[in-house]
């Protein structure tokens, strides 16, 4: 069975986590001891309704403000397909859990409260599943039932969002605008009975509709592990472990390392001990060369590289900055390139974008956390001119700072 | 017809969690507690660097309290697959004064756990420890990520957790600290059971119904052992039961069940309106039980 991926955006109070209660009540996903928790909780709080939002918020923080911190994975099912919800905080504060949450996800829910349309926060969670390119954005339009499900509440906040697109345009992204009521239920799992002049489907109609695999004309194996057993049976084998991207892999596949350029043949594609003429993508398998090439961890194969693929130690990257210490030019760090590192400098900040991500600020001295700017980047090993457009796999990367070890930004190579 | 590769999504991103750890890290540890999870892992782990033997041990951290059927199908697998399987005993910490045990009613030594297996880890400089956890298990488990920076107690900072940006995953650390690893964190408990099925992987037969001498307590199903508190009013009875997690035996509580093969046992958790986590009297000591132990160190 497929796995979709999806994360959820939207301001406090904007009813994320109603939302995805609804879901997993809809879907008949909450065994009976946690609803039968929710259900105490919510007398316990006067409510005369189940508060669904209950059903995701994860840590005693979060219990006591009543606000998301970081992000919650929550599983449900239907009978074609699972979904994993990364349940992402929506404060200003929180934003690189945010980012966390949408990075692995295929496909965004950012909700709208029906009363407000677009607000500062909508601008954020927008522009941030703009830049990772998110290819599927379902525009929950909540709290219908607060404006007695009026057709025209909807339209106006559809069309606050439409302008936002135009400034952002993307041919690889599909949009869905739907009306909802988390708390009533409708429209998220069942068709509203309340807005007939609704013509779409519900929102899990619209998420199972998601196609999860797209192949692109080339494939990689980014490599993991060199694998040696050098028992007996298998005295020469050298297996290089990764997973398959962009493609599937055949044997008999004329393959590039990169960075060294040396090339090659696909000998054997191996999993589990047994050998396969074929390979999805998305496996994780060992492949075997024909020739005698040095391959390390880190190193890409790749078949049909461009003809004009360029190798390059000076990179130009959207960031967004992570860590509550201020990034300045001049500052080292590691460079997380899908499975290499290496050392990095940060040779310049070129621009940051403003708080509405409508203009890009100059003389900037140095980033903030949360801030989301252009920099420009020397390495200490080159690496694919590739950038994040052409391949969402071989154009990303993370900063980590060299003292503390921790994550301190993302980054799209332009 | 060329042979091609069914590949599972679920499994494809484990094993590449798991080599990830291998690659990034200087002395790694599974961790295996018996149970399906962790044998669960120890197959991915198999597969993942196959044909080579897996290049890191197993760390049992044994209550003292198991199962008698969890350890002796521990020992047969580390038997079957030549395995380096390091245990550690919470008995050794009760004897030498440095942990207490717990008594009465509702007393276990799951808790107790946390001290040996961070006791283990230092002593055997272990900077990564990968275990079976899966996020749907419980609500402070969801929160955390794949590889989960400790510091040098052992202790989860939930609240200030590193970002975790696509597959890239970061494993660097300071001398003294580790990382949790949890390369299944996206199955379900169903997706454990159907790939057990579907690899055909042995598990403790107390997975499957059995007769059991039992007592009812709050609901719950409670083996009659001598590690497991009884009061006198509560009835010793044998009953058919199974076991949903396999856990500390204080801790545990069986489910009445008449489910003795796979097919029947994945019949009965489909159709159950039961957490996994509902038969685990550890975690209903208070709202926040599992976070307050993942903050101390526990797995």
């Amino acid at each position: 069975m497929n796995v979709l991926k999806i994360a959820t955006a939207g301001s406090v109070d904007d009813g994320k986590s109603t939302l995805i209660g609804r879901l997993l009540y809809d879907t008949q996903s909450l065994p009976t001891d946690k609803l039968e928790a929710i259900k105490k909780s919510s007398e316990k709080k006067g409510y005369d309704y189940l508060d669904l939002s209950l059903a995701t918020d994860g840590l005693v923080a979060e219990r006591e403000q009543g606000i998301t911190i970081d992000v919650a994975h929550i599983y449900f099912s239907t009978p074609d397909r699972s979904y994993i919800i990364a349940d992402s905080p929506g404060h200003v504060e929180y934003t690189r859990n945010m980012i966390t949450g949408a990075s692995t996800s295929k496909a965004s829910i950012i909700l709208i409260d029906a009363r407000k349309g677009v607000v500062e926060q909508t601008f954020r969670h927008f522009y941030i599943n703009h830049l990772l390119q998110t290819s599927h954005l379902i525009i929950a339009v909540n709290k219908m039932d607060l404006v007695d499900y009026d057709e025209s509440a909807f339209a106006k906040a559809v069309q606050q969002f439409q302008s936002l697109l135009d400034k952002h345009p993307s041919e690889k992204r599909k949009v869905h605008f739907v009306p909802v009521s988390a708390l009533k239920g409708d429209n998220v799992v069942s068709k509203s009975a309340e807005m007939p002049w609704y013509q779409g489907s519900p929102i899990l109609e619209n998420l199972s509709k998601i196609d999860t695999i797209a192949e692109d004309s080339q494939s990689f194996l980014q490599v993991q592990n060199v694998i040696r057993p050098k028992t007996e049976e298998y005295h020469d084998y050298r297996g290089f472990a990764g997973r398959i991207r962009g493609a599937h892999l055949s044997i008999g596949d004329q393959i590039t390392v990169l960075p060294s350029m040396k090339t090659s043949t696909v000998d054997g594609i191996y999993f589990n001990g047994a050998k396969y003429d074929e390979a999805p993508v998305g496996s994780s398998v060992s492949v075997t060369l024909k020739d005698e090439v040095n391959v390390d961890r880190g190193d890409i194969l790749m078949t049909q590289p461009p003809a004009d693929l360029e190798l390059t130690k000076n990179i130009q990257a959207t960031i967004c900055w992570m860590d509550s210490t201020p990034l300045r030019p001049r500052t080292k760090f590691h460079l997380q390139y899908g499975t290499q590192r290496m050392t990095c400098r940060v040779e310049q900040i070129t621009s940051k974008k403003s708080a509405d991500f409508h203009q890009d600020i100059i003389d900037v001295d140095q980033l903030e956390l949360n801030d989301i700017a252009t920099i420009q980047l020397k390495l200490s090993k080159p690496i694919p001119a590739i950038t994040y457009d052409q391949s969402k796999e071989l154009g990303r990367f993370i900063l980590i700072d060299p003292q503390s070890r921790n994550t301190a930004a993302v980054g799209f190579i332009e | 017809m060329p042979k091609v590769l069914i590949t599972k999504e679920l499994e494809a991103e484990a094993i590449y969690i798991i080599r990830e750890v291998v690659a990034q890290f200087e002395k790694p540890v599974l961790l295996f507690s018996g149970g399906k999870d962790s044998i669960t892992l120890l197959h991915l782990a198999r597969k993942a660097f196959f044909p080579a033997k897996i290049p890191f041990p197993l760390l049992h951290v044994d209550t003292g309290h198991n199962f008698p059927e969890t350890i002796d199908f521990r020992d047969e697998l580390v038997e079957k697959y030549d395995l380096d399987l390091i245990v550690a005993h919470v008995q050794d910490n009760i004897d030498a004064g440095i942990v207490k045990e717990e008594t009465g009613r509702y007393s276990s030594r799951n808790q107790l756990q946390t001290q040996t297996l961070l006791d283990a880890i230092e002593e055997h400089g272990f900077d990564a420890c990968m275990g079976g956890a899966r996020r749907d298990e419980e609500k402070a488990r969801a929160k955390e990520r794949i590889f989960s920076v400790r510091n040098d107690f052992g202790e989860w900072d939930e609240k200030n957790q590193r970002p975790e940006l696509f597959d890239l995953l970061n494993g660097m650390i300071e001398l003294g600290q580790n990382v949790r690893c949890f390369p299944i964190s996206n199955w379900t408990e169903l997706d454990v059971w159907n790939y057990i099925r579907s690899e055909k992987i042995e598990i403790p037969s107390i997975y499957y119904a059995h007769e059991r001498s039992v007592f009812e307590r709050d609901g719950l199903i409670w083996s009659d052992s001598p590690y497991v508190y009884r009061d006198d009013h509560e009835e010793v009875a044998v009953k058919w039961v199974r076991f949903r997690t396999v856990g500390d035996m204080s801790c545990t509580a069986a489910v009445a069940s008449t489910a003795t093969d796979i097919d029947t046992v994945i019949e009965e958790i489909s159709g159950s309106t039961i957490s996994e986590r509902g038969a685990r009297i550890d975690d209903k000591r208070s709202e926040a039980a599992m976070e307050t132990r993942k903050q101390q160190g526990y797995f």
